[in-house]
């Protein structure tokens, strides 16, 4: 296995597109290094993207943030607009882990990884976010959710990687928030999550929704009946009942050793409403 | 043996609190675990294991694997003799390495040793096993159906009479009790009877097995390894390997953990096969995945409970049936299981009959009080409902049934002088027990109770020249016993705590220890300790009575010093332990105190523990809010330390209880092997434990101890169980108590 910190994205790129074997992005490697460990993947070019300078940088953007690939979660705490306007993003890293692991851990790993039950994930769909992906024919930008192909496989042509993450700005009187179930307190996986946003009017009228479910399918699931059962109401108990059911109707998961299908619609349901109801309080403090 | 208590029990540092040997070893990384042992020319281990649950090994071959540059050594169910190994201790054999059938995933069936970890890898890969797949079974239930894949074809029910003809899962059968239950139930007022479950655990050490073995060309071998007996080890990887016993020396490491599930053997027998084939020391150090898949969890469980009271509460008749798997072979704990579901109460009529039964899962290895748990949460339940139905409080009810000094058990032997009364009343006077519960919280009370061992015991005690003291005992420490055997020592010798140095010795330096179990450590390396003590005091006192002229018996030890016994015996200055040590070249050379005995007498210890929970009845999360563990420790040597076994139990417990299972898959696979999916608990799961230590002392000891290692797990799933069960108003039946089934229950 070769070992390589290119200074460029561009050389970054020529690396993994010249390889004829398995090649790997290294970010944080909270991931990649356990897969090593545990045998589960063999590659034989690992390219870590640490070295680039601009792959560290968070930087101010059409009034959003643009996020380099290489950001630690523990740096995206740490900032302070990113955090007033999308603290459920927040919410998401701070989950993950470990103070320690949260020192290496990046949201382009979290996305890259491809997992249904990533925690920063749901939140960053909910924010409308976009991946920059470049590759050896150029650049481009597609949603976040479009990143992960299923489970552990993402759609990535070959030579291609994540140069960067795009967070747009959030509108006046928007919440959002991440909540996810675990058994355990901490140190555990989501068995369901729910990321969301949530926009109102001056009048408390709610004007943009969007519900994120995660680890209720191979990849997130968008619950556009749930947003819709909200958007042009007053989100009263009546919107927040049938927001409910939209999102337990929107979950097609699987029975696994981490829960039950029956088990995660049900609680898909209950985290949105939970998760809404904490996002309107923080939309309409705004 | 007599075993003069001290008098008055005025002790001086029995009962303190100060630093173990081996804390700031732990606290910085200097001590020594059993992968932090390596060797010059150090070959690296790996085993092949099973992946499957049951089939036939048809060929095994191994060329290729040994064709690979860097492999050193294979070995395979050919490398060991089973003709010659003793009937008791062929499963151990069979499960080390597998012979003519793999009988779970997991199951070892070739072992390499080579250069490196990678070369050591892909030589696994290299060896072509051929399978015949045949049926498995699981679980304990399906197992003892009579169209179940029997695992066994020369496995006929022990216990039963007339002996069945035909070969079952099922091993044996075992029955306890005394009385008519079936005339107790007839005067009973109310009787519940109900069926609970529970799944597999593991005692999840943070440690995984690790062993450096390493044979010379004349055939002398050494080991280090972590274990909880490793004359236990010697003995066994030596028989298995043809080697006499003196020429294997085998050296414990500091343990990280164990809870029972280092008291057998599984990479040891291998790691020596290997060394001698490859004439260089061999290394073998589990993954955290062969750890679940090979190790020993514990048994899963059906447990059935039947029991009538009267109105006043008196229970007038108790029945149990316990089918208990012991993983691919005989020997789940269903027999103390049995012996220990009505152990709590006095009892006329009681009958309980248990079924050890095997399943392709890995082999069970003891887990803390081994079998007590299953049945209690049964039993404790139960209880719970019935006074619930007789609109008693659940501790009165208990006191009401409570064993005492004096009650014949429900095995067998009577009891003598105990602290289960005391410790039901400390839980009713607890100010835990008054807190106001808030909505969707519950109660939980239970008790339990453990047996405790004492066994075979050396220890030999060393007086340096200095006056200090060279301490060994060959019981490894799993829980801060060499600093209550410093204590012992030194309030028996009457110098200070840190005078004493106490060490874990290899098998070549004592004589034979039993495997640290059955909570026996401060009880028997404790009585032998205070036993070398006094052979080392009397030795003393011989020395100064020559120095002074003066018989030996004129001369008594007090507060350190050997004084003359009276007016009579003549007026000399006391003489402290290090004058004596200092002279002791010239009056008869090195003193020192042994004692090997097979301690009996080892004092039943019983607890209550409380619980509350709140239960979240949208998600059916289950968080504990608070929990008490009260237990009789017969006399804390070092209160800390009970206070760590208390809190431990009762973690374990807890987890056991909410999160922790072994799932499998239709394929007979274990699906959760690993610390992600198999959720034992983390520091921010549970409250701080409270804990009280009653001190009823234990007449088979010279200080009061009871051993304190086991019980604290047994109350745990019964508390957890009749607390959600408050909490959700519906009875939990089944362990653990995950979140989708506790909102099953609460949904309906
Ligand atoms: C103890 C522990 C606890 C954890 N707890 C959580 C948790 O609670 N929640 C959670 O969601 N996750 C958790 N994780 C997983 C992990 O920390 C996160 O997924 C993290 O965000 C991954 O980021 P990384 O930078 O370390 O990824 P890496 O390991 O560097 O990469 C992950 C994957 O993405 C690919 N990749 C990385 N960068 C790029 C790129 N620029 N372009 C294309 N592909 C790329 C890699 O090749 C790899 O396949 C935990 C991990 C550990 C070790």
């Amino acid at each position: 296995m070769r070992y390589e910190t290119p200074a460029t994205i561009e050389a970054a790129v020529g690396l993994i597109a010249a390889e004829t074997g398995i090649a790997r992005v290294l970010s944080g490697g909270t991931d990649l290094l356990v897969q090593l460990k545990a045998g589960m993947i063999e590659p034989d070019l690992v390219v870590d993207l640490k070295r680039i300078a601009a792959t560290r940088e968070i930087t101010a953007e059409a009034g959003g943030f643009r996020i380099g690939s290489a950001v630690s979660a523990a740096s995206l705490r740490e900032h302070k607009a990113l955090r007033a306007a999308w603290p459920g993003i927040i919410e998401g890293l701070k989950l993950i882990g470990s103070t320690q692991v949260q020192g290496r851990a990046t949201l382009t790993g979290n996305l890259c990884n491809a997992s249904p039950a990533a925690d920063s994930v749901p939140c960053l769909v909910a924010a409308g976010a976009s991946a920059r992906i470049v590759g050896p024919s150029g650049k481009r930008d597609i949603p976040v959710q479009d990143v992960p192909a299923g489970p552990g496989r993402t759609n990535l042509a070959k030579g291609e990687l994540v140069e960067s993450i795009f967070i747009p700005a959030a509108a006046a009187h928007t919440g959002s928030c991440y909540l996810r179930f675990t058994p355990r307190t901490e140190m555990d996986i989501a068995v369901v999550s729910a990321g969301v946003s949530v926009t109102l009017d001056a009048s408390g009228t709610c004007t943009a929704a969007c519900i994120v479910l995660g680890a209720v399918a191979a990849r997130v699931t968008i619950a556009e009946e749930a947003a819709k059962a909200i958007i042009g109401t007053k989100v009263d108990e009546a919107a927040l009942a049938k927001m409910q059911a939209a999102a337990s109707a929107a979950a097609t998961p699987i029975d696994d050793k981490r829960g039950t299908k029956e088990f995660r619609i049900e609680v898909a349901g209950v985290l949105a409403r939970r998760a809404v109801e904490k996002a309107l309080e923080r939309a309409r403090g705004k | 043996m007599p075993l003069d208590a001290k008098p008055g029990m005025d002790f001086k540092v029995i009962g303190t609190r100060p630093v173990r040997p081996d804390g700031i070893d732990k606290v910085t990384g200097r001590a020594r675990f059993g992968a932090d042992f390596n060797m010059p020319g150090q070959l690296t281990g790996r085993v092949l294991r099973s992946p499957h649950a049951h089939a036939r090994v048809k060929s095994i071959d191994v060329s290729q694997a040994l064709k690979l540059q860097g492999v050193k050594a294979v070995v395979t169910r050919d490398d060991f003799n089973a003709d010659a190994v003793d009937p008791a201790l062929m499963d151990v054999l069979v499960n080390v390495m597998a012979r003519d059938k793999v009988l779970y995933e997991g199951h070892a069936v070739a072992a390499v040793a080579a250069v490196d970890a990678p070369t050591a890898r892909q030589a696994l890969k290299l060896i072509k096993v051929d399978y015949e797949i045949l049926p498995h079974v699981t679980d304990v239930e399906e197992a003892m159906k009579p169209s179940a894949p029997v695992l066994h074809a020369d496995m006929f029910t022990d216990g039963v009479e007339p002996r069945p003809t035909k070969a079952s899962n099922i091993a044996s059968r075992v029955e306890f009790g005394h009385g008519d239950v079936e005339a107790g139930f007839q005067q009973a007022d109310v009787i519940v009877e109900r069926e609970f479950r529970t799944e597999a655990a593991h005692q999840g050490y943070i440690e995984p097995h690790a062993v450096v073995a390493s044979m010379g060309a004349d055939g002398y071998a050494e080991m280090w390894c972590c274990t909880q007996g490793h004359f236990m080890v010697r003995n066994i990887s030596a028989h298995l390997n043809g080697v006499d016993v003196s020429k294997l020396r085998v050296t414990a490491s500091e343990i990280g953990g164990g809870f029972g599930g280092k008291t057998t053997v599984f990479l040891e027998p291998v790691a020596l096969a290997l060394s001698r084939k490859a004439n260089r020391p061999v290394k073998l150090v589990m993954t955290r995945d062969e750890v679940f898949r090979a190790s020993g969890p514990t048994s899963s469980s059906y447990v059935k409970v039947k029991i009538g009271a009267k109105k006043d509460g008196t229970i007038t008749g108790a029945y149990a049936e316990l089918a208990y798997q012991g993983g691919a072979f005989r020997g789940s704990p269903v027999d103390m299981g049995a012996m220990c579901t009505y152990a709590c109460y006095d009892l006329k009529n009681v009958q309980v009959v248990g079924y050890d039964v095997v399943v392709n899962r890995p082999k069970q290895a003891a887990y803390r009080a081994p079998g007590a748990p299953q049945a209690a949460f049964g039993v404790e339940s139960v209880i719970d409902e019935l006074a619930q139905k007789l609109g008693m409080d659940p501790i009165d009810l208990r006191l009401k049934n409570a064993a005492r000094d004096g009650t014949k058990s429900s095995y067998g032997p009577t009891f003598g002088p105990n602290g289960l009364i005391q410790t039901l009343e400390a839980a009713k006077n607890h100010p835990n027990y008054k807190v106001k519960l808030g909505p969707h919280q519950g109660r939980g009370v239970a008790v339990g109770f453990w047996f405790n061992f004492g066994g075979q015991t050396a220890v030999s005690m060393n007086v340096n020249i200095d006056g200090s003291i060279a301490l060994a005992v060959g019981t490894p420490d799993i829980g801060g016993s060499r600093a209550s055997m410093g204590l012992m020592a030194a309030e028996e010798l009457g110098i200070a705590y840190d005078k004493v140095r106490t060490i874990v010795a290899d098998t070549a330096s004592l004589g034979f220890n039993d495997v640290t179990e059955g909570s026996r450590v401060t009880f028997s390396s404790g009585l032998a300790t205070v036993q070398a003590a006094r052979d080392a005091i009397k030795k003393m006192c011989g020395r100064a009575a020559q120095m002074w002229g003066i018989p030996e018996d004129a001369v008594e030890w007090k507060d350190g010093h050997a004084h003359p016994a009276g007016a009579n015996a003549g007026n000399f200055p006391p003489m402290s332990l290090a004058d004596i040590a200092k002279d002791a070249g010239n009056t008869g050379g090195p003193i020192a105190g042994h004692c090997e005995v097979n301690a009996e007498g080892a004092g039943i210890s019983f607890a209550t523990h409380l619980v509350d929970v709140e239960v979240d009845p949208q998600t059916g999360r289950t968080q504990v809010l608070r929990y008490t563990v009260i237990q009789d420790a017969g006399k804390a040597i070092h209160p800390t330390y009970v206070e760590g076994q208390y809190q431990g139990g009762a973690a374990q417990g807890v987890g056991w209880a909410l999160n922790e299972e072994y799932i499998y898959g239709k394929d007979g696979r274990l699906q959760n092997a690993g610390f992600l999916d198999y959720r034992i608990p983390v520091c921010s799961d549970l409250p701080m434990i409270d804990t009280v230590i009653i001190e009823v002392p234990n007449p088979g000891h010279p200080y009061g101890v009871r051993g304190v290692g086991e019980t604290g797990i047994v109350p745990p799933l019964g508390a957890v169980g009749n607390a959600v069960s408050h909490a959700c108003g519906h009875r939990m039946t089944v362990v653990p108590m995950s979140p989708p089934r506790s909102l099953k229950a609460i949904k309906g």
